[in-house]
């Protein structure tokens, strides 16, 4: 039993059981094929998460968010900055950097991009750690203070997608939302 | 006579008392009850505190309840996940060692009063961290990710309670000497305790890691350390979250092992197998702190490849061996007993009255079924950003510990209190039911949690309807439902739980007394007379069709569902 000592004392010897072999077998030969699927997807697959990461001051990022909001804020027809809520729209420039800041307790600015088009997307916190959620599509990034990630992302969808915070970040955590509106 | 504990001098026998359990046979030694009783009842007591926080978040985050306040969800959600993640499982925990080492082998327990301190120690901890939370100033969840902080109580609390913890697992290792030096038992250790060795290895690699990041983070909170890197807090720290779950592993499949032994005769097919696969646990489930930093900045996709695949899922291997010879000892045993009709006779005959069989038989089918395939999901690199700090990974882990292993720490509890105890259950009608009502609470709470993650909802989030955001997103009606049948689930494992606490507690209390002569169990242990005599499991019935068949389910949705992952991963926006 298995509340007994083994009753064969060499046990190690004894042959194993077919199904179990069979078992341990195939066992064996999935955990391979999700380990090796996971390194193929990187060579197949679209959706590899970045891993370039960048030290910064959390001070430093935000006044490079502030820069970058300042340079490419969209104005409309009356040449009136388009806000929303108080938060400025930005249109990133096709291909090139774009800044998103998590900070208690929103995300800032508003980003503005086109669809099927690539963007180098900065993550970074300016106080504690958040969580970049963006809904529906359902990408979920962790955002760090210090750590300037950068990702590069590819809108396949047009509409009004929300950015929902998913770390916890005190009491506020609840309302700490943000946007990102891609335009056809 | 009494006891002596100058610890075990070789050669030299040391006094102990001993009784001889009239229903298992077993040789239980005094110091050892004494203390497995101590742990047992300090686990129940923090199942029943954490118990009713979990029903407070759950009701809280039933959009139509919305119970507490925000403030109150947060610190009573990070109430929840100290009080049942770590001392509820860590106390019965530190029992089950006891019960393996001592009981199982028949020893006296080493250095009792070591044993005692241990409780102590971790007792002062849990009631410290209670009192931190409560204080309304370490709302920072279990996690306690920096540059947030807790009070110093917070970090101190946990700090203590792992010492604790340490030197019970220590005892427990000594315990294993002290019977190999008094020769309490012949060859090899049997496979609970094998499993209940696993267990202890990778509680000390794991509370080390708590103890080297905590350490520093409690030094952090006093003003000594100026700053704690926010990224190698969290790779540390899950050196510890994570693994700390891995002893948990070890150690209801142990306890599956010994239900199985206990109740229907039940014999490891192979020794040899059931082995190898606690071993894979101690070689490489420590990686498993990768599986929190698969969506951070900063580490690279080859370390993230090997960590959370356990060095190419060898881990997992383990697992999913145990998940053919835990349902396959119980079948070959109960083919033993008779039940040889067909392919499942064995299972629809099985003791399913017996609280003990059924707490484990659906501990093992969720764990596998629902814990073991989305923890997979989960871990796989790319995967990861479609769930990420969703609801989808408190579902996964309510799958692993809450249906996985409080269900089998119940299960095994309808065992603890008569044979250690010696009390019998009362009222056995309710306790034939427990295990169904906690284990279908439990199973729902995980898999609507998981569909609302599916659809975005964010873990530890007071107000899915974003009312008081500046920016609205809607989740769809979908999600809106899944919180409200995840409430219905959530009060139905409560129900379940109060049970529990109810017949243990009053078994315990006001149980018939089973230490008089005529005594007989409610729920009967395996009878032994009455089985034919074999060596193995697997001696004389080779044939395990049933067994077989529920592994091919098994295996079917594992693979479809991983497929199905990936081709919603494909469908996301392009990263690149």
């Amino acid at each position: 039993m298995a509340i007994t000592p083994p009753s064969n004392r060499l046990w190690w010897k004894e042959p194993v059981h077919g199904i179990e072999l069979g078992w341990i077998i195939i066992a064996f030969l999935w955990g391979l094929f999700m380990f090796f699927f996971m390194i193929a997807w990187h060579f197949i697959g679209n959706q590899n998460l970045s891993t370039e990461t960048y030290k910064i001051q959390p001070e430093r990022y935000v006044e490079k968010v502030e820069a970058f909001a300042d340079e490419y804020r969209a104005f409309d027809e009356n040449g009136e900055p388009i806000e929303e809520d108080g938060v400025p729209v930005v249109r990133p420039p096709v291909g090139g950097d774009a800044y998103i800041l998590a900070r208690l307790w929103e995300f800032w600015p508003i980003l503005e991009l086109k669809k099927d088009e690539s963007y180098r997307i900065h993550l970074s916190s300016a106080d504690w750690q958040h969580g970049f959620s963006l809904q529906p599509t359902n990408i979920n990034i962790s955002v760090h203070p210090e750590y300037e990630h950068v990702l590069t992302l590819t809108p396949t969808e047009a509409g009004v997608f929300g950015i929902v915070c998913n770390e916890f970040c005190g009491i506020g955590h609840h309302t700490m939302t943000g946007r990102i509106r891609v335009v056809e | 006579m009494t006891t002596i504990d100058h610890g075990a001098v070789a050669g030299a026998a040391v006094a102990a008392n001993y009784r001889t359990c009239r229903f298992s046979g077993l040789r239980i030694e005094a110091n050892a009850e004494t203390l497995i009783k101590v742990n047992a009842v300090a686990a129940v007591v923090f199942l029943a505190l954490g118990g009713l926080m979990g029903l407070g978040v759950a009701l809280t985050r039933w959009p139509a309840i919305q119970l507490l306040p925000a403030d109150w969800f947060y610190l009573v959600l990070t109430g929840h996940g100290a009080n049942v993640l770590l001392f509820w499982i860590i106390f019965f925990e530190i029992a089950v060692l006891y019960f393996a080492s001592a009981v199982i082998l028949g020893a006296r327990l080493a250095t009792p009063r070591f044993a005692w301190l241990a409780f102590v120690l971790m007792l002062v901890g849990a009631v410290m961290a209670n009192y931190a939370v409560l204080r309304g100033d370490s709302t920072v969840m279990f996690t306690s990710y920096p540059p947030m902080q807790a009070s110093q109580w917070f970090y101190l609390s946990l700090i203590i309670f792992a010492v604790g913890a340490l030197i019970g697992v220590f005892v427990f290792f000594g315990t294993l000497v002290v019977a190999k030096a008094e020769n309490t038992y012949n060859g090899s250790v049997p496979l609970v305790t094998f499993g209940a060795i696993t267990a202890g290895i990778i509680a000390v690699f794991t509370l080390a890691a708590g103890a080297i990041i905590l350490i520093p983070t409690w030094f952090w909170s006093l003003g000594l350390i100026s700053n704690i890197d926010s990224l190698m807090y969290k790779v540390i720290w899950w050196g510890m979250g994570h693994s700390t779950q891995q002893i948990n592993v070890s150690a209801h499949v142990s306890i599956w092992y010994a239900i199985g032994a206990m109740v229907v005769g039940a014999r490891p097919l192979s020794e040899k197998v059931s082995r190898m696969a606690f071993f894979m646990y101690i070689l490489f489930l420590q990686l498993a702190s990768a599986h929190h930093i698969l969506a951070e900045p900063g580490m690279s996709a080859s370390w993230k490849i090997v960590n959370t695949s356990y060095m190419m899922y060898l881990a997992v291997m383990g697992s999913m061996i145990h998940g053919l010879t835990v349902p396959g000892a119980i079948e070959a045993a109960q083919r033993r007993n008779g039940y040889t009709r067909g392919a499942f006779e064995w299972l629809r005959k099985a003791p399913w009255g017996n609280p003990a069989f059924s707490g484990f038989f659906l501990s093992l089918v969720m764990f596998g079924f629902i814990g073991g395939i989305t923890g997979v999901i989960l871990g796989t690199e790319q995967l990861n950003v479609l769930m990420h700090n969703t609801l989808y990974v408190p579902g996964h882990f309510h799958g692993t510990v809450v249906a996985g292993t409080t269900l089998a720490f119940m299960a095994m509890t309808y065992l603890v209190v008569p044979l250690i105890f010696q009390r019998d259950i009362i009222m056995p009608g309710l306790a034939k039911l427990q295990p169904f009502l906690f284990g279908i609470g439990a199973g729902g709470i995980s898999l609507f949690m998981m569909g609302a993650g599916t659809l975005g909802v964010p873990r530890r989030h007071w107000d899915m309807s974003l009312t008081d955001a500046p920016f609205v997103h809607e989740f769809p009606a979908a999600a809106y439902l899944m919180m409200g049948l995840n409430g219905i689930s959530a009060i139905l494992a409560a129900l379940g739980g109060i049970l529990f606490i109810v017949i243990v507690v009053g078994s315990i209390l006001a149980g018939p007394k089973l230490n008089v002569p005529g005594a007989k169990l409610i729920f009967p242990l395996h009878d032994k007379s009455r089985e034919a005599v074999s060596e193995y499991g697997s001696e004389g019935t080779l044939k395990l069709p049933g067994t077989i068949i529920l592994v091919a389910i098994f295996f079917a949705c594992f693979v479809l569902y991983y497929f199905v992952n990936w081709k919603y991963l494909s469908e996301l926006w392009l990263f690149n």
